[in-house]
């Protein structure tokens, strides 16, 4: 940032939100929130490794309603994370880059995240046999 | 090198053109590191979410006996590996994009890229004392 006074080019809040745009910011926004889960991932790990009881607390707090909810995040957010970035796997290969694929591809992994995490959570409630 | 424009060949030294790495000096390492990591954490976050799904609700035995299992610990400390360097290549770039001071810019890659080591060292060191010592 050499100046400051230099004009910028519009930015995105001045453009209409497309399918193509909001799953490109959801993508940057979901691989942030991972990041965190990340770190829950690690306190999950070390609370085993410091005995019994500190593991136990913290599969309390993630049974929580509130852990459920942020751990239903962090599921939705693995899996459009996922899904997405085999769009852009597709992308580096040089595939799908025209408009009909671009959409169709972008339906596919809002349904596909969407589905999986629901699916993941029956099965999950369906192990503990309160489905 | 037919294509290439004039003005190319004449500014960028020879030794500079065959090493290929361009004007930042690193090349696609970090494009190619994220797509790695990204191929690696595909299988393994799988695993790790149905895993997830059948420890719901186990207690410190149960777990202590699924993360001992052989495949289980190796599994473990490398979708950690993938997941903390895949992390950081990307919280990097979007602190490149979104952070124009210096200062700040610094500080925050600083404490992402130690942070992650700290995180993925202290997740690896767990599963092994967890599979190891119990």
């Amino acid at each position: 940032m050499a100046d400051d006074t230099r004009p910028l080019s519009p930015h995105l809040q001045i453009y209409r939100p497309q399918v193509t745009s909001v799953l490109s910011v959801t993508h940057r926004a979901t691989g942030v929130v991972l990041a965190l889960a990340a770190v829950l991932l690690t306190y999950w790990l070390a609370s085993a490794a410091y005995g019994p009881a500190s593991f136990a607390r913290a599969q309390a707090v993630m049974e929580s309603w509130f852990g459920r909810l942020i751990l239903f995040g962090f599921t939705f957010s693995l899996f459009y994370h996922l899904c997405n970035g085999v769009r852009h796997l597709g992308w580096d290969l040089g595939w799908g880059f025209d408009l009909i694929r671009l959409r169709i591809t972008g339906v596919i992994v809002i349904l596909a995240s969407l589905g999986l995490t629901a699916l993941s959570w029956m099965m999950a409630y369906g192990h503990v046999g309160k489905l | 090198m037919t294509n290439t424009p004039q003005h190319h060949s004449q500014l960028r030294s020879k030794l500079g053109r065959v090493r290929g790495l361009g004007s930042t000096r690193e090349g696609v390492h970090h494009w190619w590191a994220q797509r790695m990591s990204a191929m690696a954490l595909l299988p393994l976050s799988l695993w790790f979410v149905y895993s997830l799904i059948s420890l719901t609700g186990s207690d410190y035995y149960t777990f202590q006996a699924w993360a001992s299992e052989f495949g289980n610990s190796v599994f473990l400390v490398l979708f950690l590996v993938a997941t903390f360097h895949h992390a950081q290549l990307g919280l990097q770039v979007v602190i490149e994009d979104y952070v124009h001071s210096e200062l700040w810019k610094m500080g925050m890659l600083l404490f992402v890229k130690y942070g992650s080591v700290l995180f993925a060292a202290s997740g690896i060191f767990a599963v092994l004392k967890i599979s190891l010592a119990g």
